[in-house]
């Protein structure tokens, strides 16, 4: 079946939800949203990722070599997101806020 | 089918504006599941199936309920009740801007992205499913990235074990 759809369509979904994501890291206060703004850009980036291996079809079947890479993408994403908000929840216990416009030292 | 593209194009690009725009962080985390689930159908459009329910497994399941539960187990003030300052807001819209032209001028002038989406032979079998293909892959070419991942994810372990110890020294 003949699909109107380009990979322009999907760049182009990727690029706005990076620059979604990119406008929540700059505009936002709360830590937490910031992490979960970074999340969304990782997300973005992983679109691109299996859209290129999707138009990169040889003998038949797409590359699976994308998929791969965003497994470990994946993986390490979870870990990452696990470390950040434990490291989140221990500066909030010594500051009581998650203001990133108070937590300005590193220090107490 | 591009249909389906264009709602859920507009189902993930909406929960990505939700995450930003909402001032409850609780609020802000319902959205990015709502945009989660829109990308994992995106990813299931092009048929990378596993690639999908891994996003909706991983992502939307584990990672947002450890978002969920950590916000919740915060206790933040309701919102950020101050508004964005101007500069902020200037910058940052003047950052986004100029990406997203970036991006399109590249996509656009490039002509990469002018390809239609190519057809693929119809599975033949159970080996050639895209689970079987990203399976054979991961424990032959690519074991060793594996290995390496199994260790990060016990360092990730023990550090959040570490740094949720209560005397940390």
């Amino acid at each position: 079946m003949e699909s109107a759809l380009t990979l322009d369509h999907f760049l182009i979904v990727s690029g706005f939800l990076f620059a979604i994501g990119l406008a929540g890291v700059l505009v936002r206060r709360n830590i937490i949203v910031i992490f979960m703004c970074l999340e969304l850009m990782l997300s973005a980036a992983n679109l691109t990722l299996v859209a290129f291996s999707r138009f990169n079809v040889h003998e038949g079947q797409p590359s699976y070599e994308g998929h791969v890479l965003l497994f470990f993408i994946i993986t390490v994403a979870a870990a990452e997101v696990a470390v950040g908000l434990a490291i989140i929840v221990a500066l909030y216990r010594s500051r009581e806020t998650t203001d990133v416009g108070k937590l300005n030292t590193m220090k107490n | 089918m591009t249909f389906l593209f264009f709602i859920f194009a507009a189902l993930t690009l909406f929960g990505g504006i939700g995450v930003v725009v909402n001032r409850n962080p609780v609020t802000s985390a319902f959205s990015m599941i709502l945009s989660f689930l829109g990308l994992a159908a995106l990813f299931i459009q092009l048929n990378a199936y596993l690639v999908g329910v891994l996003q909706i497994l991983v992502y939307a399941g584990a990672i947002m309920v450890l978002f969920l539960f950590i916000i919740m187990l915060l206790d933040i003030p309701k919102a950020e009740n101050k508004r964005f300052p101007v500069f902020t807001l200037g910058a940052s819209v003047v950052v986004v801007v100029s990406f997203v032209t970036l991006v399109i001028a590249v996509i656009t002038k490039s002509g990469v992205g002018a390809a239609k989406l190519p057809a693929i032979e119809a599975q033949k079998g159970p080996g050639q499913s895209d689970v079987h293909q990203i399976g054979e892959l991961l424990f032959s070419t690519y074991w060793f990235p594996v290995q390496i991942v199994a260790v990060l994810l016990l360092v990730a372990t023990v550090g959040v074990v570490v740094l949720s110890k209560r005397e940390l020294k």
